[in-house]
Parts: C-alpha cells; sequence; structure tokens
C-alpha cells in the first residue's frame, strides 16, 4: 500500500503499522518523537496500528524553534 | 522574596530563551548557559534523519524546562493539532501558543488565536498565548484561563523593540495575569524597558540567535531583564520640564 510520510509517497507492506512507517526514517518510539495519522495523535503506545491506503503520516521531533 | 511562578512552576529566570536561529545545537547550548534562563522553547518539525544531533539532548544537558511552541500554524485548528503533538513528545502541558495571519508579518491572528487558546484550556494545557499589543485581547486571553499573556514588543525578528510602550502598560495594568513581552526585542535596553513596564517577563529569541556575538548578548539579556526588574519595583522619579538640583542651594558661600 501507499501512504504519504513526511510528504512524501512511500510504499508499505499491506500489513504495516505506524512503527514500520517510523522505521523507514529510523525513528522509534520514545521521547522528543510524535505521529499524527491523518491529523490525529497516535500515541507512542498504539505505534503497532495498522496503517490504511492513502494515510497520511507525520512524524515529528523537536527543532529549534523560537 | 520576588519569584516568577507559572502554573505552580518558580523559574530561576524571568528571562525565556528561544532557540530559533541559532547557528549550531553548540551555539544554542552556549547562549542557554549565558542566559541563565530556565525556560526554553522549541518547535515539532518533521524527522529529518540526517540532521545531527537533537536540540532537545541540549536542552536537557542545560537542565531546563521546555516550552514547545506551535510556530508556522495559521488555524485554530492546526495549532491545536500541533500542541497534542508537543505533549506527546515533550510530557509537558506548557504550550506556546502561536497562530499567525500571514508570513509577511508573523502577526498573531486574534480570532484563531482565541479559539485555539480556548480548546487547548478545555483540554487542560497551560497555554503561554504570543498576542497582538492590544490590551483588550490580552484580557479575553486571560479570561479564557490563559496563566500569562505575551504581546509583541514588534514583529518577530525584526529587532524594531517595543513599538506601543503605552499599550504594554496598559495590557500589564489590565490582563490580570503575568505579561511576557514576547518579540520584537534587539538589544539589551529594550528588555530592560519592558520590565520596567512592569513585564513578569520577556521572551526573545533572535535577539541573542543573531546577535555577532551569540553568548556575550545572551549575558547582557540576563542582566537587562535584572536591571530592569529591579527598577521597576524601586519606581523611577517622575519626569519633570525643568531641573531640580540634586545638590541643596542652601548653605552656599557667598563668593
Amino acid at each position: 500500500m501507499n501512504v504519504n510520510l513526511n510528504g512524501a509517497t512511500r510504499s508499505l507492506m499491506d500489513d504495516a503499522t505506524v512503527a514500520d512507517a517510523a522505521a523507514l526514517l529510523d525513528v522509534r518510539p520514545g521521547r522528543g518523537v510524535a505521529v499524527a495519522v491523518n491529523g490525529e495523535v497516535v500515541p507512542r503506545g498504539e505505534w503497532g496500528r495498522r496503517l490504511r491506503e492513502a494515510d497520511h503520516v507525520e512524524i515529528l521531533r523537536a527543532s529549534q524553534g523560537g | 522574596m520576588d519569584d516568577f511562578t507559572v502554573d505552580g512552576v518558580t523559574l530561576p529566570s524571568r528571562l525565556i530563551l528561544g532557540t530559533g536561529g541559532a547557528s549550531s545545537h553548540a551555539a544554542a547550548e552556549a547562549a542557554i548557559r549565558a542566559s541563565g534562563t530556565g525556560l526554553v522553547t522549541v518547535a515539532l518539525r518533521r524527522v529529518d534523519p540526517s540532521a545531527p544531533g537533537s536540540i532537545l539532548d541540549v536542552v536537557d544537558r542545560c537542565g531546563v524546562r521546555l516550552l514547545p511552541n506551535t510556530a508556522g500554524c495559521f488555524t485554530a485548528v492546526q495549532a491545536v493539532r500541533t500542541a497534542h503533538l508537543a505533549r506527546e513528545a515533550f510530557g509537558t502541558g506548557w504550550v506556546k501558543l502561536e497562530v499567525i495571519g500571514d508570513e509577511k508579518t508573523l502577526l498573531p491572528d486574534p480570532v484563531e488565536l482565541l479559539a485555539a487558546a480556548e480548546k487547548l484550556v478545555a483540554d487542560g494545557f497551560t497555554v503561554w498565548p504570543y498576542t497582538n499589543d492590544d490590551p483588550i485581547l490580552a484580557r479575553r486571553l486571560a479570561d479564557a484561563g490563559c496563566p500569562v499573556v505575551m504581546p509583541l514588543g514588534s514583529p518577530i525578528g525584526t529587532g524594531l523593540g517595543i513599538r506601543n510602550p503605552h499599550n504594554i502598560a496598559l495590557i500589564v495594568e489590565g490582563a490580570g495575569v503575568p505579561v511576557i513581552l514576547d518579540a520584537g526585542i534587539g538589544t539589551a535596553s529594550e528588555a530592560a524597558q519592558a520590565m520596567e513596564l512592569g513585564c513578569s517577563g520577556v521572551l526573545l529569541a533572535s535577539a541573542v540567535t543573531r546577535a555577532e556575538d551569540p553568548t556575550a548578548m545572551a549575558e547582557a539579556m540576563r542582566h537587562a531583564v535584572i536591571a530592569g526588574r529591579l527598577a521597576h519595583r524601586a519606581g523611577r522619579i517622575p519626569r519633570r520640564t525643568h531641573a531640580e538640583a540634586s545638590t541643596a542651594f542652601e548653605g552656599m558661600a557667598a563668593l
């Protein structure tokens, strides 16, 4: 299946989870990281959740800011 | 004692430092340490696997608190989602709420800002709203449950200082919550002026991170905020049209 991951189309296995998408960016669940799927927060305890075709996944972390 | 306490937390300094614009994590760390701040803002951005290190490590090493921001958000919906993501990432309900109206001015959109503040307060956040220098809007934000309000001195990154000190004084007088001057500060005298006007704190980033010597400017801001606060509490002399001798004329010799 294809999902939008941080603005780019990426191919994943049909049974892929949030954690699988994060792994594409070398990200593991932990402090300092947050994930939104279709705009809603996915708590780090729920990264085992299955993704669906065309999901919009944002994986964010701290950056310098004012 | 003259503690600065927000949401039950006493901060070691009335200076809040933004990390935006720092040339490196090392430069940010030196500035944080020199500033004496206990509270540092960070943003949330997409993971960049090629980026070295993390500003979060810097903040942790310095032993300061985090104030995540919603910088770049144009709508209440975006800002509320960003705040929830920040709470998930950093485990804090503190958020610097920034909802801007356009990229040219980076001025807050008051309608979206108030809507986002109301929603986030209802969701249990401690909302630090970046707002216009509008006394009425500041009061509305305080009424909505924000424990502080953060009016701008002038637009973000301009270094134009406090363009409307009268309004800042009115906000201090009428908001009913501590006021933190946020944005527009260019140099130390302007940070001191904010404190002399009665602000409880100053939040700045560019003035330090984009100074020729950020570490030295961070130290300057540390002292400016302390000096301005002391001067405010000391009570300045009234302005006069004519001179008033500090040395008495009485007892003067006839020469």
